[in-house]
């Protein structure tokens, strides 16, 4: 094995971002970083840098069933890596952003008020009202935060669910950021798409 | 014989999660696109291959080739 890395520890990252959330909602807005840092590396340096080394999701599907044989390590359905799905989930997933914005829009220009509760996988309400103290910040501020604090927790449980299923990582097949980010690097080698 | 682990390119995710467990490090992700396994160093383990969460590892005997 090779020997460990200071970006080796990332995962914790992981787990720090959602126990932060849970004590203040604003926190949630830190998950830009894992938004943005994969994209920069992507577009600046055609690589897939943070995937292979600094992503700390990636690292903790592949950390915990190391730690608490949690997996079943069985080779997931083939269509889960498909190119279908993989450019359908990003589509989606992305759909679902553009409307965390849309939702973020509305509290900003007034036409709706600040919705204290994160959707998980997009169906089940949770009341969240605890992580945020009226006034502290605009609101749509806040309005965001819950919306993207979901959108991560969301992908995060999904990611869970088939680290348990199949191989550790299979999350990081069909992962909207990983699929984005090697459609750059491929544009950038002008390799055709699978 | 000696084994050797071969990549599937057009499935290959570029997750390197193959990368981050080859006990030799003989795999590079090549430009945030595809593994690329050298096969000089690839001792034949399959630990990649039982890793990679898109299975597009296969084990090869070096005369299939
Ligand atoms: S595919 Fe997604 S979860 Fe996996 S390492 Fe890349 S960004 Fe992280
Ligand atoms: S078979 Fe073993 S040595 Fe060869 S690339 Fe895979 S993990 Fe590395
Ligand atoms: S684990 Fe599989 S999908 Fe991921 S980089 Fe290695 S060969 Fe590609």
């Amino acid at each position: 094995m090779r020997s460990k890395r200071w970006h080796d520890y990332l995962y914790l990252w992981t787990i720090i971002y959602f126990v932060l959330g849970l004590f203040n909602i604003l926190f949630a807005w830190l998950g830009m970083i894992d938004f943005l840092v994969p994209l920069l590396f992507a577009i600046i340096g055609g690589n897939k840098y943070f995937c292979n080394k600094f992503c700390g999701r990636g690292q903790l599907f592949a950390f915990l069933p190391k730690k608490f044989h949690c997996s079943r390590h069985q080779q997931a359905p083939s269509w889960l890596s498909s190119s279908a799905f993989r450019y359908g989930f990003l589509v989606f997933f992305m759909m679902m952003f553009a409307n965390v914005c849309w939702q973020t829009w509305l509290v900003f220009g007034g036409a709706s008020s600040l919705n204290e509760s994160i959707r998980l996988l997009w169906v089940f309400r949770v009341p969240f009202g605890w992580t945020y103290t009226s006034g502290t910040v605009p609101e749509w501020i806040a309005q965001y935060s819950f919306g993207l604090y979901s959108l991560m927790l969301t992908s995060a449980l999904i990611g869970l669910i088939v680290m348990a299923l199949y191989r550790p990582r299979t999350w990081c097949t069909f992962c909207p950021m990983g699929t984005m980010t090697q459609i750059i690097c491929r544009a950038k080698t002008k390799k055709p798409l699978p | 014989m000696k084994r050797f682990a071969e990549v599937n390119k057009a499935r290959c995710v570029s997750c390197g999660a193959c990368a981050n467990e080859c006990p030799k490090e003989a795999i590079t992700i090549w430009r945030g696109c595809y593994a690329v396994v050298d096969v000089n160093v690839c001792v034949g383990c399959g630990v990649c291959s039982r890793t990679c969460p898109a299975g597009c590892i296969e084990m090869r005997l070096c005369d299939e080739k």
